[in-house]
């Protein structure tokens, strides 16, 4: 029964997530009330790794499929991408290759001085 | 063909699962950064649909039981996180500096691109939360004024690019610590790059998964700040 108990307290943390993003009046969904709930549950020793392990490295190891429907229903918004198609190209794709570049080598630069210090 | 799949509660998902199986093999013969599993699926997925006469809400009527595990997949991302809390506090301040650095490289950039390409406020607006997680930058486009749903189609274009784009980014920017890796990748494409982060490492994979959360927060005063620009 050890992947139905799993199964319960990460359904659980996702209805206690899914239930503050509707309850607090911020842009912020559910599913992130959810990650920060199961951080502090972990953090505090209230839940377990042993108690969601298996179960969680099962989700995350599916996670890349789970976006397949979402990105499908792009082909409904050809409509209204396809106006300014060039720009967003454009713009995804410099935004992407920046941000990952400028947050990564920040990162390494910053955790490399701390260690010299 | 619409008719003969309408209905069926597995159609869908099988067919989503099918194709993913599909870009699993290209990327096992190819090796290229291209040969990515989600793209290939997506692609593949819109073309049966399209070629089939498929509608969306067909092929959604199954699909929609994977996009239920998201809320669950998102919320077991604690789990590596945890594990890898020794490296979170150690180098806690470079990890925040680093993903402030990348929201605002974020929002700037595209300040400067919608003034250059002449795009409309409601335009610019629509686009400065492409970098975070669906959800938060729907709520954040509607809130300033944009179009929700174009918000979620720039998201998830981004999210595939971020994905495509982790490793040779990583490889341009001589980017090698995998807790700088997870950060920048998190950050830039959010739980679709996540996803891939997971593939490259669990550090890689618990500091993106960190990133998604901090960055999607920063983004909400960010954007708030910056829509007042243009």
């Amino acid at each position: 029964m050890k992947y139905l108990k799993q199964f319960f307290i990460i359904l659980g943390v996702s209805f206690a997530g899914e239930f503050l993003g509707r309850q607090i009046p911020l842009p912020i969904p559910g599913s992130i009330y959810g990650l920060v709930i199961m951080f502090v549950c972990l953090f505090t020793g209230l839940i377990k790794v042993s108690d969601v392990k298996e179960t969680s490295r099962f989700l995350l190891d599916i996670m890349p499929c789970l976006f397949i429907p979402a990105a499908v229903g792009l082909m409904e918004q050809w409509g209204i991408i396809k106006g300014s198609l060039p720009a967003y190209v454009v713009i995804v794709l410099v935004t992407t290759v920046l941000v990952m570049g400028v947050s990564g080598k920040i990162t390494e630069f910053l955790m490399k001085k701390g260690e010299k210090k | 063909m619409n008719d003969l799949f309408s209905g069926s509660v597995f159609f869908g998902a099988f067919l989503s699962l099918l194709f993913y199986e599909a870009g699993l093999f290209c990327k096992r013969k190819w090796k290229h950064p291209l040969a990515n599993p989600l793209l290939i699926a997506i692609a593949l997925t819109i073309a049966f649909l399209v070629i089939c006469r498929i509608d969306y809400g067909t092929y959604y009527e199954g699909a929609k039981y994977i996009s239920y595990l998201l809320t669950p997949a998102t919320v077991c991302l604690a789990v590596p996180l945890y594990e890898q809390i020794s490296l979170l506090k150690k180098n806690a301040r470079a990890i925040l500096a680093g993903i402030t650095a990348g929201v605002l490289t974020s929002v700037v950039l595209i300040l400067i691109l919608s003034l250059l390409f002449g795009l409309s406020h409601a335009e610019y607006v629509t686009l400065l939360p492409k970098s975070v997680t669906t959800a938060i930058g729907m709520a954040i486009s509607e809130k300033l004024g944009g179009y929700p749903s174009l918000t979620a189609a720039v998201i998830i274009i981004t999210g595939v690019c971020g994905s495509i784009l982790a490793e040779p980014v990583c490889r341009l920017f001589h980017i090698k610590d995998p807790v700088a890796k997870g950060v920048g990748i998190g950050t830039a494409s959010h739980a679709i790059g996540t996803s891939k982060a997971m593939e490259m490492g669990d550090v890689e994979g618990a500091m993106s998964g960190l990133s998604i959360a901090v960055a999607g927060v920063i983004t909400v005063i960010m954007a708030a700040v910056f829509s007042g620009f243009y």
